[in-house]
């Protein structure tokens, strides 16, 4: 980014390369986008269908300088804000069509199988596509599903659009040379343009100067939450982007703790191999949340700030008894507990200008246990009605220590205390499980919203927390033994 | 064959409304909605919008040119509310400015102030209150109240269906070009240009003629651009004759979802009885319309609910009897199946609760009772042609029921945390516009001098390929490449007086017109040959495959060149095709005649794994065994079922709208209404095409595929209920769909239903 004055106004420039061309755009940094490249440059291939993250017709591909090589991932351009993507870059469907005009070869499997009718969502499906062959490490078609995740047609019920994707996986699966550059074997095939080579020299030559975050600037991390709820407003608002500053993004182990950065994305949580190594069930998990296109913005700390009721990745966190380091924008550090964040509905210890920098856990004991739970209206990038975690550790005989979050049934994201009191040095039974449930019960206060009436949420936490156990101990709890 | 559309769509090529370049002084529009769903208006200022900046005009009522109306059948729907409101998202007032944002940022300053009237969104209350669009209808067969008594079963219960958002991708947009002399263009996201054409005159005080409409494809309709597209539309007209400049309207999603209409609720009492061994012998039902505060399109809705209320059964003894219920919620419309699913639904739901009582499972009851060739209707049409028991027949040929039923039993026995079941599901869908002047269409074909042809037809490309079906019954007409053939926008001024893509028609009647036009101009083009050729009989003369053929012998005239001479030799080279479906009748005052042209039959089976820990479920597969006719093109087809499977499906699980008491909707975002997505597909999903089922009353002998797969996916909420039998046996079945993991759970677990 670079400033001029004119008329007494601070114009900020904004550099970015869209496709196969520099941009240079004064532009406000906080218009999305999508209505960016659709309204001021007039390309026209990505649509809009929602601008709320839901339908995936606005996909394009964001590729940020790592090293010597640039990492694409697929979002969502209606929530992505301009000054997000300064010294990056675009790429939309017209960057990967064939100059020719003929198709290249995900656009041909999709015609080939009947797998776009109406075609409004087919530019966001082959971009999430495109994304896919860019990262997947061995083409599979569950990475393939998982990449088009938030992509969503309603002309073709997806059946012809799963065998266009099976078939493209099979084919490409053959073709793949694990030991070859990835791009240079995608330009081969035509899936990618043969300039895409040479972005990572192009966008090395943007200035790298990092303005500093303002101490008014709104921090807008993946922007998944804030460009939902008040576009308007942040439109023209002084911005800071994290997602710029990108110390802060990682994960790693620091002595017996686990830390990720304040602005590591939901989806690098989702890659995470430590994450694997300690959750056995990761991917599962957090393929509960949200989407692709919404996972590779999203942050963690987002997450927890946005003190949604229901927010999954807060209530994963909530039992692993973590500790947020808060830094205040004249360098002032702190430390809170998460369970300790929460003042009331959306009210948080937290004030403005204060920055998450980090979140951190003591790493589990290798027996302990865990297991997240959520059941949504549709299983996939939808809101829980309820959701729940436990951390458990036991002998076999007897529960040592355990630790139960529940979202959906208050006004902030519960660390149930009583519940875990109710289990913890109790025997590994049934028995056990049913008295904390009943403990559990006066520990919540759901309320009837479109997500369920009171009663129901009631239940299904109930059923949860049993799903918990016998996932876990299956051959110490059965759900007749619960019932 | 491939559709053409497709390759432009691939490549984010193929124009939307949206993607249309804007004019320098274009208007943008931003509607004022009620937020009361019943009041009287008390007060409307909108002098500090008009003030805002960019702000060009704000419109009221008393703006209107012409006419405050767009109802189309009952006029009951002012453009802009006069004096009261009737539900929440009544448009008030237009604020037209120079961006998009100004516009929205100024809407919130138009202040009004409404008095509010007792409100209700519940159709049995409504039909109490006597708030009916029309007197209900009846029909009738045989004579049920004596036919009880010959019944060894005899039962009584509730069907309730929920509605449907159509989330078309593209949301509801228009734009208004003035022309000179008062003319207006109008380039309008419908399926039904020529509605758009009329309502547009009458507000603006016009002539139809003065009006015209154009539109090159839809991002998905589904029936939710037939009725409801008009309005906006009409506002973009209205805002581009007040200001004088191109005016355009595109809802935001939330704006869609909240206030446009979409598939109609039901309350249903059904009464089914019957033989012990299963046969049907009488069947009774008093479906309640939730019609929402305007007519719309319901009373044609409800009809199709009346014709469908038997779906592919034979019975003896029906009387069925529907109202149209007026209440306080946004419009309800077409959606595809347009009633009949809601009428299915019930039929389906009735065999469920008997099979049940009878110890019989439903299957049995559902083969035994299948309508036979020359069967009769409730409404006096016989069955002709039917293919309800080939299309059953052939898909238990394929899917083995008693390995099935064998093979969930074991699994059920050895699984508590879940369950599985089944269910199958037959159809039977007439087809013709049940309004029966609709049922005709027009093509205008050119052929130019350079062998390449263009057409315009009535029909509105939305997805469903009928564009290309099109350019193939002209290539196959006149036995030249498709490539040659290129279809245009649809226009009103140029093919006039159409009906709305809508009714599963819109090949059958267009291509049928279209082929009528070929057949025009290939008279014509024959004689120029015979001409050319210096052969006295034109009856001579053939074309094969783009080769000019006399007396069965190949000349060496080419398509080219012969329409290069025809041309020359000043032969007309275009037609207009009109067709007109024959033999269609119905009388209102008996309730009977022969509304439809044709049925389209099949059966589908569906397989459903419920979690009973969780109360969620999936679908483990789909098979289908479909009726066709003989396909024009197999690709587009099956791309039809297979999408209206998975809208099936969404409507009886995961699709649900919800409202409050006082008639706000509580679903008014995306992020609150979830669509089945690609996980939620099944992973096996199989269909096969009917073989031998040439269909002589449609064009090349084809079949209607729109909307009657999508009553395929009902089976899905059977499925579930069958596995959930399974987990819970004797407790006492429900009828509620969508059948949410929600009640799914309540079902289980016994707390809140
Ligand atoms: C389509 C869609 C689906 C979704 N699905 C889910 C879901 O399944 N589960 C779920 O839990 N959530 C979901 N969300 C909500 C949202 O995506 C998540 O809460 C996400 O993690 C928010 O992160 P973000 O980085 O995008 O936040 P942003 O929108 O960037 O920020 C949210 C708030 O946090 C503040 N903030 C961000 N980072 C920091 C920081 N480091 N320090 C201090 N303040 C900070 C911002 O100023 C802002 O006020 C969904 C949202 C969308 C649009
Ligand atoms: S427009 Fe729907 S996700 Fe962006
Ligand atoms: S093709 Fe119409 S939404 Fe996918």
């Amino acid at each position: 980014m670079c400033r001029s004055a004119q008329w007494g106004v601070a114009i900020i420039m904004l550099g970015f390369l869209l496709n196969n061309d520099v941009i240079s755009t004064e532009q406000p940094a906080g218009k999305v986008v999508l209505d960016y490249i659709r309204r001021d440059e007039r390309k026209t291939g990505t649509k809009e269908g929602c601008k709320e993250g839901e339908c995936g017709a606005c996909t394009v591909l964001l590729g940020c300088l790592s090293g010597k090589k640039v990492v694409y991932r697929n979002v969502a351009s209606c929530l992505v804000p301009l000054g997000d993507v300064a010294g990056r870059h675009v790429v939309t469907i017209e960057g990967v069509n064939k100059p020719d005009g003929s198709l290249n070869p995900v656009q041909q499997a999709f015609v080939d199988e009947g797998a776009t009718q109406c075609g409004f969502c087919t530019p966001g499906f082959i971009m999430s596509l495109t994304a896919f062959f860019l990262n997947s490490p061995d083409l599979s078609f569950e990475d393939a599903l998982d990449a088009v995740d938030g992509n969503v047609c309603r002309c073709t019920g997806h059946v012809a659009i799963r065998k266009a994707i099976a078939n493209l996986c099979a084919e490409y699966r053959k073709r793949l040379d694990p030991a070859r550059d990835r791009l240079e074997q995608l330009v081969e095939w035509e899936i990618v343009q043969p300039w895409m080579k040479d972005v990572p020299a192009r966008l090395g030559a943007f200035a790298a100067d990092k303005p500093a975050r303002e101490r008014d600037a709104i921090v807008v991390a993946g922007g998944t939450d804030a460009f939902v709820q008040r576009p308007e407003a942040l439109r023209h608002a002084k911005l800071a982007f994290l997602s710029q500053q990108t110390e802060l993004s990682y994960i790693r182990e620091e002595g017996g703790s686990i830390v990720i950065g304040g602005g590591t994305t939901v989806e690098d949580l989702r890659r995470s191999d430590l994450f694997a190594s300690i959750f056995p069930d990761n991917v599962r998990n957090l393929n509960l949340v949200s989407s692709t296109i919404m996972r590779n913005r999203a942050t963690v700390a987002g997450n927890i700030v946005n003190a949604s009721p229901i927010a999954d990745i807060t209530i994963m966190l909530l039992v692993l008894g973590c500790t947020l380091d808060i830094e205040s924008h004249e360098g002032t550090r702190r430390q809170v507990s998460l369970d300790r964040l929460y003042k009331g509905y959306k009210q948080l210890d937290l004030i403005s200008g204060e920055l998450i920098t980090a979140i951190r856990f003591p790493k589990p004991v290798a027996a302990a246990r865990y297991s997240f739970e959520k059941v949504s209206q549709r299983e996939f990038l939808d809101i829980a009605s309820a959701n729940t975690a436990l951390l458990v550790e036991t002998d076999g005989k007897t529960i040592s220590r355990a630790l139960v979050s529940a979202g959906g049934v208050a006004p902030v994201p519960l660390l149930l205390e009583k519940t875990a009191a109710a289990l913890t040095g109790k025997p590994l039974s049934p028995a056990t499980v049913k008295a904390a449930a009943v403990v559990m019960a006066g520990e919540i206060a759901p309320i009837d919203d479109v997500r369920g009436t009171a009663a129901y949420k009631r239940t299904l936490l109930r059923q949860l927390m049993y799903a918990h156990w016998i996932k876990l101990f299956p051959a110490e709890f059965s759900l007749e033994a619960l019932a | 064959m491939k559709n053409f559309d497709t390759m432009m769509h691939v490549r984010g090529e193929s124009i939307f409304i949206d993607d249309l370049p804007e004019w320098a002084e274009l208007q943008h529009l931003a509607v004022v909605f009620s937020n009361v769903a019943h009041g009287t208006i008390k007060r409307l200022d909108v002098s500090r919008a008009a003030a805002a900046p960019g702000v060009t005009r704000v419109i009221t009522a008393a703006d209107i040119p012409g006419e405050n109306q767009i109802g189309g059948i009952f006029p009951d729907e002012p453009l802009l509310a006069e004096g009261s409101v009737h539900f929440v998202g009544d448009p008030l007032a237009i604020v037209v400015a120079r961006t998009r944002e100004e516009a929205y940022a100024a809407r919130r300053l138009v202040e009004f102030e409404i008095d509010p009237l007792p409100v209700v969104t519940d159709p049995r209350e409504s039909f109490k209150n006597g708030t009916l669009i029309q007197p209900p209808r009846t029909f009738a067969l045989g004579d049920t109240d004596k036919a009880w008594a010959d019944c060894d079963l005899v039962i009584e219960g509730t069907a309730e269906n929920g509605g449907q958002e159509h989330f078309y991708l593209e949301t509801q947009i228009a734009v208004a070009v003035p022309q000179e002399n008062g003319e207006m263009k109008l380039i309008s996201s419908t399926q039904s240009p020529t509605v758009v054409q009329k309502a547009a005159a009458r507000v603006l005080g016009v002539p139809q003629h003065a009006v015209e409409v154009e539109l090159k494809r839809l991002g998905g309709a589904f029936g939710g651009k037939e009725d409801q597209a008009t309005a906006w539309a009409v506002m973009a007209a209205l805002a581009a004759r007040v200001t004088g400049k191109p005016a355009k309207i595109c809802l935001d999603r939330r704006e869609d979802i909240t206030f446009t209409g979409k598939r109609h609720p039901y309350s249903t009492d059904f009464k089914i009885g019957l033989k012990k061994d299963g046969t049907i012998v009488a069947f009774q039902a008093m479906y309640y319309q939730n019609s929402g505060a305007v007519a719309d399109l319901s009373t044609s809705i409800l009809e199709r609910t009346l014709y469908h209320a038997t779906n592919s059964y034979n019975i003896p003894h029906v009387r069925v009897t529907a109202a149209a219920c007026y209440t306080n919620l946004h419009p309800y419309t077409a959606f595809r199946g347009f009633g009949g699913p809601q009428g299915m639904y019930v039929i389906e739901s009735a065999i469920r609760q008997a099979a049940e009582k009878l110890g019989l499972p439903a299957h049995v009851i559902q083969r035994k009772n299948l309508l036979k060739e020359g069967d009769l209707f409730p409404y006096g049409q016989y069955t002709e042609r039917c293919q309800a028991e080939r299309t059953w027949d052939e898909l238990v040929a394929r899917q083995d029921l008693s390995a099935l039923q064998k093979r969930i039993d074991q699994y059920n026995a050895s699984h508590t945390d879940s369950k599985k079941g089944f269910a199958l599901m037959p159809i039977c869908f007439g087809i013709s516009f049940t309004t029966l002047f609709l049922n005709q269409a027009g093509a205008l074909v050119h052929v130019y001098a350079d062998g390449s042809v263009t057409v315009s037809t009535g029909v509105v490309e939305m997805g469903q390929g009928v564009h290309m079906k099109i350019m193939q019954v002209i290539a196959r007409t006149l036995s030249i490449d498709v490539r040659r053939v290129h279809t245009q926008t649809t226009n009103t001024f140029k093919v006039a007086n159409t009906s709305p893509t809508a009714a599963s028609s819109g090949a059958d009647m267009n291509g049928k017109a279209a082929e009528i036009a070929c057949s025009e101009i290939l008279g014509r083009l024959k004689t120029a040959a015979a001409a050319i050729l210096g052969h006295n009989n034109p009856g001579d003369i053939q074309i094969r495959d783009e080769v000019v053929w006399c007396e069965g012998r190949e000349t060496q005239l080419k398509w080219k060149e012969l329409v290069q001479k025809a041309y020359l030799m000043k032969t007309n080279m275009s037609a207009y095709g009109h067709y007109a479906v024959p033999n269609l009748t119905f009388d209102k005052t008996k309730e009977k005649g022969r509304p439809f042209a044709y049925h389209v039959y099949g059966t589908a089976l569906i397989e459903a794994t419920v979690d009973c820990i969780r109360g969620t479920y999936r679908f483990d597969a789909v098979h289908m065994v479909h009726d066709i006719g003989r396909s024009i093109n197999e690709l587009i087809d099956e791309g039809q079922v297979y999408g209206a499977l998975m809208q099936g499906i969404g409507w009886v699980t995961m699709e649900e709208l919800l409202y409050s008491k006082e008639g706000k909707p509580l679903v008014d975002s995306l992020s609150k209404y979830k669509v089945p997505d690609m996980r939620f597909t099944p992973e096996t999903v199989s269909l096969h095409f009917l073989e031998n089922a040439d269909n002589p009353y449609a064009v090349m002998n084809s079949k209607a595929v729109g909307e009657p797969p999508l009553m395929y996916g009902i089976g899905a909420y059977f499925a579930v209920l069958n596995a959930l039998a399974a987990a819970r046996p004797g407790r006492e079945l429900f009828f509620s769909a969508p059948l949410t993991p929600k009640k799914v759970l309540s079902f289980l677990y016994g707390e809140a239903r």
